[in-house]
């Protein structure tokens, strides 16, 4: 008979982490941390009613389908390091689908884009409604590779594929009385977990509403994005369409947008309603300028790299982008339009 | 027997480092290997901030149920919980300063100055210092009565730290307020206590004067 003895260093097949609970790490430290962190009010919110500890996958990321667009790359901001595609389809702010930052790539995966229907109307000549395969063939795509400023003092770099909003007020034809436009957000609260549960949604007013001043809106960074690294957008980062603004703060980057608006008057946003002292109307990246519970003078960089990734730099004036866009803030004090 | 009141303590003890200290060591593991979702810095802060406060309530729990239940050795257990919500609060802080603010001391002095939330949670985090630092029998003996008059503390860190964590979230305040009413229910258990505690430092005041 064959007596086999294995050497020490040889793997039993229980010394094998099956693969389930391998992708179930994060949530199994949470789970662990009865103590530490689980139990009270942890922070999982379980996706599924019944879902037992191994029997969902970390990522759903796969279920949602996203196809890859025809576009002109951007070859003028190539030495820009940018943020892993991983990284920036799972760390988002997009509380329509949870507050927190792994909630909405785990709960908008079944989001419905298509049929979609963008309209863009108030004081123009020739109001339009966009349907979904409008979206990412009225005008040429194209990418740009932008930094995006969290207000939370995180910093990414996106290459993002869409085209300019002045393209597209453009075909509006936007009337003399067009001072401000007013984005907003699909209001779907079947489809947006976010916007039915209080605890969930971190309690803001939905649906969320952005706005631009219109000389902002027709600057050519403002971009509306249809897509992010070759592929159109998955839903936590506002598939099928986005605002990109780049250099303002992440929140004014308005997702998902069913309606952009030419209106009169500065219009009520968001995080402004709710919080006027932490968040501005304009909210331009200023360093000088803190949010009243942290500086603002340095952020950190989320490329790779775990915790001793050194990634704090110093925030740039306009995010960088103070050339292209500072003169049209020339005459006013910074400080009190912030 | 194997249910002696002794084999009972060790027992709860084993459970306690296991929950408190597994999770911690797992915890790092991920995040030094960039597998805790993409900002690790965050999570690490966050969980071992909740984790605290977790078990700081816990170790306000142990007294009320040991009286309750008539349950007296259960208070054995109150200093190793008391030494996890310290280290909990410790790694706290150091994730902040070594992995938020990669060790910018005056941006982190700065901060302690500036922002009311850090301000308190500092706060709060001294007086935890005072505490563990006098936990060891041999000075809880020397300290006599002011050990008790300097650990009944624990209440008043337990407010501070409600404070810290509603006043440093965006918007979500169902979870704060959610730990503002357990700390006000763990308080309430001692209202007595707290209400002499109260008194006895106006009556000094007035006898000072």
């Amino acid at each position: 008979m064959l007596i086999k003895i294995p050497s020490k260093s040889t793997l039993k097949t229980s010394d094998i982490t099956d693969e389930s609970v391998y992708l179930q790490r994060r949530q199994l430290i949470k789970s662990m941390g009865f103590l530490g962190a689980g139990a009270l009010l942890g922070s999982t919110v379980s996706t599924k009613a019944n879902a037992g500890f191994f029997d969902s996958k970390d990522s759903d990321t796969a279920s949602f389908k996203t196809t890859p667009l025809n576009f002109k790359a951007d070859n003028d901001n190539l030495s820009l390091i940018k943020t892993p595609e991983q990284k920036v389809i799972s760390h988002n702010n997009f509380y329509e689908f949870g507050a927190q930052k792994n909630q909405p790539a785990e709960l908008s995966q079944n989001f419905k884009v298509n049929p979609w229907q963008l309209t863009i109307s108030g004081e123009c000549d020739s109001p339009i409604t966009l349907d979904y395969d409008d979206l990412t063939t009225m005008f040429a795509l194209e990418e740009r590779i932008y930094r995006l400023r969290c207000v939370e003092a995180w910093s990414m770099v996106v290459p993002w594929i869409g085209f300019s909003l002045a393209d597209l007020l453009k075909k509006v034809a936007p009337n003399s009385s067009a001072k401000y436009v007013l984005f907003e957000t699909l209001h779907d609260p079947e489809q947006m977990p976010g916007q039915s549960n209080r605890r969930l949604g971190g309690g803001i007013a939905y649906p969320y509403v952005e706005g631009l001043r219109i000389d902002e809106a027709m600057n050519p960074l403002s971009l509306m994005s249809v897509g992010l690294y070759g592929k159109t957008l998955p839903p936590q980062n506002g598939a099928p369409i986005r605002l990109v603004v780049p250099w303002k703060y992440g929140f004014k980057s308005i997702k998902s947008v069913v309606s952009i608006k030419l209106v009169r008057e500065k219009p009520q946003t968001t995080w402004n309603k709710l919080a006027a002292n932490e968040y501005g109307f304009y909210a331009n990246v200023n360093p000088a300028h803190d949010h009243p519970r942290w500086s603002q003078a340095s952020e950190r960089r989320i490329t790779s790299g775990g915790l001793f990734a050194k990634n704090r730099i110093e925030t740039l004036p306009f995010n960088g982008y103070g050339e292209q866009v500072a003169h049209m803030y020339k005459n006013m004090d910074l400080t009190k339009y912030y | 027997m194997l249910f002696t009141t002794s084999n009972k303590i060790l027992l709860l003890k084993v459970v306690i480092h296991l929950s408190a200290f597994l999770p911690l060591l797992s915890l790092y593991y991920l995040a030094f290997n960039d597998q805790l979702g993409a900002d690790p810095v965050q999570e690490v802060i966050h969980f071992t901030g909740i984790g605290a406060f977790n078990l700081l309530l816990v170790t306000l729990t142990v007294s009320p149920i040991a009286k309750i239940f008539k349950l007296g050795y259960l208070l054995q257990v109150r200093r190793l919980l008391g030494l996890y919500t310290f280290s909990y609060a410790f790694m706290h802080l150091v994730n902040f300063l070594a992995f938020d603010l990669q060790l910018a001391w005056s941006l982190f002095f700065n901060e302690i100055v500036k922002r009311p939330y850090i301000t308190i949670g500092m706060i709060a985090f001294v007086f935890l210092t005072a505490l563990a630092v006098t936990s060891l029998n041999s000075i809880k003996r020397k300290m006599g009565k002011s050990w008790q008059r300097l650990h009944n503390y624990s209440y008043f860190i337990a407010i501070l730290v409600s404070v810290h964590f509603y006043w440093s979230v965006k918007s979500e305040i169902i979870s704060p307020l959610f730990y503002m009413l357990l700390t006000i229910v763990l308080l309430a258990f001692r209202y007595k206590k707290i209400k002499e505690l109260i008194l006895s430092m106006f009556v000094k005041k007035i006898r000072s004067k």
